[in-house]
């Protein structure tokens, strides 16, 4: 039996410091995450204190002059008409772009998870998030020369002869414009474009997540296809398209490139913050109007959360 | 992050045609703008981009190449500022991977929270409450507030890869390793490491590929210097040698297609 | 083996207690296994046995309580200063190295020489009766083959201890019989001391030297399979292993005398045409077949009894076809069985 005596090795270093790791699992995890807190915590949150201290100070009108007291001043500033409007519409434009990117992604998502091959579903995933990765600016660009007057799309209407079609739609007030490129058609088809990959991911990995098995069992409890799309995999389907509108809507209001390369004049909330942190450098109203997303992003993510949409993530 | 499987059994047995009608044009719309790219980079006109193009040359990659030094500098800025930005993320996303999968405690959920916050607020916050805060503390712009921007958004992709893998791995597997006379560091290094590795290297070129792209939070933390998504935003207001941007559209998409679709290979294959 | 290996055992367990927030997983446990013996715990899942296991494997703290390891107190050593070894449930095979790696983690760890490492490994693997798998991935193993690879690796380091957690958990029934006969001959020749966690009855009773019953936290009776066959503690004991009648109140009452529950197990039960003779120190009771389950080598009867309740009789089939078994349906039947081998459990 002296073979099965322990035999009890002289305890090295980190030996020790592992046994007294695992003797404080509290000041482990502390140790652990330290450095990211103080990242993340400290430095990122911190920031954003920051900035929300800063929409309480007002900008000296005379002076130009940042006034470092406490004041409700620039609020009052933010509530103005012609500022609601731009809130208005960048909310809308968010809306409408969440809307048109869920309505896109899902016919890919579904195909993804329930056709697709196990290669063919690896081929579309790498097709989907490729856009996403490469340069935004690039993308966004290229859509400047797909929409200009001399572009493909004003081509291809012109082809078709259509040239008359294409004028009317840009004649709708406040959303038209003198080309597509020059218009809130622009703005809406680049957002939704940029966006699309957050959208179709969360969709397609909640869907994947739906057992072949339960839809077969719904069809054999007698349910036929629409009912079983629109009773299971629907439901099932809505935290993962809830976790994509976060990033599509929470994208689109706070982006200023997009309305700015191929917007009419009409402003955006991203806009206006460059401009007065920028050259207005009114820092105060700048950090006001983003404390507007900030909240509109707190609230929609609150109800994502409880409706399940972290889990889809 | 990405795992297929094969337990997914077809709905109706083969997908109808108008659905992968719907695909085919999702799929034209996603790529279309990459090709219009790709050909604008060989038109012969230099200030307008008239369809079809009236000419092509391969001239403009000639040009980008030798005669357009200011390209240089911006992507050799992108390049380090990427670098440093993925080394910082990869350390700072795996310590909370680690903290977050190896135990449950209060405040859990608000620290994957706050990983997620700097990529679910819009990017221009990000931007703003760096700059402001500088701005506060009297911090100059310079090479590392460039950096500190980007490693706080590069973050959770490192994160969100390296807690995909650790999810998967079993809990059974470290306790194995203890069982069988491992101490912590030595099943750091002889299980947890060799699981995770592909998982950081996935990460790490994901948020190589983010940093590298970023305009909207470096507009606000750059100050004078220029990143090559800053550069490229600039060229887009000039009037002269367009396509020069086209060309260098294309070199930034190849250069970020390449390590993403390495990623992707390399959270695959060890998912079966 | 040394007379005090003898007197201290192996594990001790001196009123442990472990509480996951509210619930008592493990409560106010003590056991002694022996140096040396195939110790099963059994229960049905949530009884506690399997965090038991984790205990002495030190991967759980006890909330309070002691445990020993061979005399000495264990307390918050981590696992890899105790001299144990687990199988686990899962296998916890290591997929990105070999098998032989995997076999060979422990003696790596403690830096053992390769040459040593190497004859080692290929012993362990010859035990398992896997000799030629040393360069296989787990992924290449079969369920089996990964099960036993467990093992090889949990044995390499000759523990004192070897914990296994429901290791035949996850193989198909011949399998399972084959391995468990197999766990035991390795056992045998090894003569470490084995603490094997199961929810199988069968399991429990065809290995083990002493089993320990887990119900809800507590352990309800320990002692050898035979002991606990047919001296179940509990009425729990008793429906847990094996199938049991439980007689209590009124009807304990009038066959017995006594309000007592208590138990009897189907196979001890006769079932005869009325009027039968009743031999001294039997007791016996009228009955109507009211449910016959043909079972191949055996059959289930169900007897509804004329002073109420219902018994269940298990009988060989000796000398009749199915058929034969089938028109007992519907019957008037005396049953009857010896009065030693009816059992007061929970006495009130």
């Amino acid at each position: 039996m002296s073979a099965l005596s322990p035999s009890r090795q002289p305890r090295s270093i980190t030996s020790r410091l592992s046994t007294f790791f695992h003797n404080n699992p509290t000041l482990t995890l502390l140790l652990l995450l330290a450095a990211p807190l103080l990242w993340l915590g400290v430095i990122y949150l911190g920031s954003l204190g920051a900035l929300l201290l800063q929409s309480f100070y007002r900008l000296d009108d005379f002076t130009g002059i940042v006034v470092r007291e406490f004041t409700l001043d620039t609020y009052r500033q933010l509530f103005t008409q012609s500022n609601l409007d731009i809130v208005a519409r960048t909310v809308a434009m968010a809306a409408a772009v969440t809307v048109a990117c869920a309505l896109l992604a899902f016919p890919i998502s579904f195909y993804m998870a329930r056709y697709a091959s196990p290669a063919g579903k690896v081929a579309f995933f790498i097709a989907v998030t490729l856009p996403l990765w490469s340069s935004y600016l690039v993308r966004v660009y290229a859509w400047k020369l797909i929409l200009a007057k001399e572009g493909v799309v004003g081509w291809i209407f012109g082809a078709l002869g259509l040239q008359g079609v294409l004028d009317a739609v840009l004649a709708v007030p406040t959303i038209g414009g003198p080309s597509l490129s020059v218009s809130m058609y622009g703005t809406f088809f680049a957002f939704v474009y940029v966006w699309l990959p957050y959208m179709i991911i969360p969709t397609y990995t909640a869907l994947e997540r739906v057992p072949g098995s339960m839809l077969e069992a719904s069809a054999d409890l007698g349910a036929r296809p629409v009912e079983t799309f629109r009773r299971v995999i629907l439901p099932l389907a809505m935290p993962g398209v809830i976790a994509g509108s976060i990033f599509t809507f929470s994208l689109t209001l706070g982006d200023y490139i997009i309305p700015g390369v191929l917007g009419n004049s009409a402003f955006f909330i991203g806009q206006v913050v460059l401009i007065q942190q920028g050259t207005a450098g009114n820092i105060p109203l700048a950090a006001a109007f983003t404390v507007v997303p900030m909240v509109i992003m707190f609230v929609y993510l609150w109800i994502a959360g409880r409706m399940g949409a972290f889990e889809a993530l | 992050m990405f795992t297929p499987t094969r337990r997914a059994r077809p709905f109706t047995a083969r997908a109808p045609f108008g659905l992968k009608l719907l695909v085919g044009l999702v799929l034209l719309f996603l790529y279309c703008p990459f090709g219009i790219i790709l050909l604008y980079s060989f038109t012969t006109e230099e200030t307008a981009f008239t369809f079809p193009p009236p000419g092509l040359t391969a001239d403009w990659y000639r040009v980008a190449l030798f005669d357009r030094p200011d390209i240089y500098p911006p992507l050799l800025l992108s390049i380090q500022v990427a670098l440093v930005a993925t080394f910082i993320a990869l350390i700072l996303g795996s310590l909370i991977a680690f903290a977050i999968s190896r135990t449950r405690f209060f405040g859990r959920e608000a620290i994957t929270f706050l990983v997620i916050l700097p990529i679910a607020l819009p990017g221009i916050i990000t931007g703003i409450s760096l700059r402001s805060a500088f701005g506060l503390f009297g911090i100059d712009f310079s090479f590392w507030t460039i950096v500190i921007g980007h490693a706080t958004f590069c973050i959770v992709v490192v994160y969100n890869n390296v807690v995909a893998r650790l999810r998967r791995t079993a809990k059974s597997q470290t306790e194995a390793s203890a069982d069988l006379g491992a101490n912590s560091l030595q099943t750091l290094r002889y299980i947890l490491l060799p699981v995770i590795g592909t998982a950081l290297l996935a990460g790490g070129m994901l948020a190589f590929a983010l940093s590298f792209d970023e305009v909207i939070v470096t507009t606000f933390t750059a100050g004078q210097q220029n990143t090559l998504p800053i550069w490229i935003y600039s060229q887009l207001s000039r009037p002269r040698q367009r396509p020069v941007t086209n060309v260098v559209a294309v070199f930034v998409i190849a250069i970020t297609f390449i390590p993403i679709f390495l990623a992707q290979r390399l959270t695959q294959d060890t998912n079966d | 083996m040394s007379s005090a290996a003898n007197v201290i055992p192996a594990v001790r367990f001196e009123n442990v207690s472990r509480h996951f927030d509210q619930v008592r997983a493990v409560d106010n446990v003590s056991i002694e296994i022996r140096v040396g013996e195939f110790f099963s715990m059994l229960g049905p899942s949530g009884s506690g046995k399997t965090t038991c296991l984790r205990l002495i494997a030190g991967f759980e703290q006890p909330t309070s309580g002691k445990i020993y390891l061979h005399g000495t107190e264990v307390g918050n050593l981590p696992p890899y200063e105790r001299d144990v070894n687990t199988v686990f449930q899962d296998y916890a095979l290591f997929p990105h190295m070999t098998v032989a790696d995997n076999v060979g983690y422990a003696l790596m760890i403690k830096k053992v020489s390769a040459p040593e490492r190497t004859r080692r490994i290929n012993e362990a693997l010859e035990l398992v009766r896997l000799p030629q798998m040393a360069n296989r991935k787990p992924s290449q193993l079969s369920g089996g083959q990964r099960q036993r690879i467990a093992l090889a690796r949990a044995l390499v380091n000759r523990p004192r201890v070897l914990l296994l957690d429901e290791p035949l958990g996850a193989l198909d029934l011949k399998l399972r019989q084959e391995m468990q006969i197999e766990l035991k001959e390795i056992q045998k020749r090894v003569g470490i001391t084995f603490v094997f966690v199961t929810h199988d009855q069968e399991e429990a009773l065809t290995m083990s030297d002493r089993i320990a019953v887990f119900n809800a936290g507590k352990i309800e009776q320990v002692g050898s399979p035979a002991e606990i066959y047919e001296h179940p503690a509990t009425a729990f004991v008793a429906g847990f292993v094996g199938a049991s009648n439980l007689i209590r109140d009124e009807l304990a009452q009038k066959l017995t005398g006594t309000a007592s529950t208590f138990s009897i197990r189907p196979e001890k039960i006769r079932m005869m045409e009325p009027g039968a003779t009743v031999p001294n120190g039997w007791a016996w009771v009228y009955g109507t077949v009211r449910e016959v389950v043909y079972l191949g080598m055996f059959t289930r009867f169900i007897v509804t009894l004329e002073n109420g309740g219902e018994l269940t009789v298990v009988r060989q089939n000796l000398d009749e076809t199915s058929m034969d078994v089938m028109s007992n349906q519907g019957r008037r039947v005396q049953l009857m069985w010896q009065r030693a081998f009816d059992r007061v459990v929970d006495a009130k």
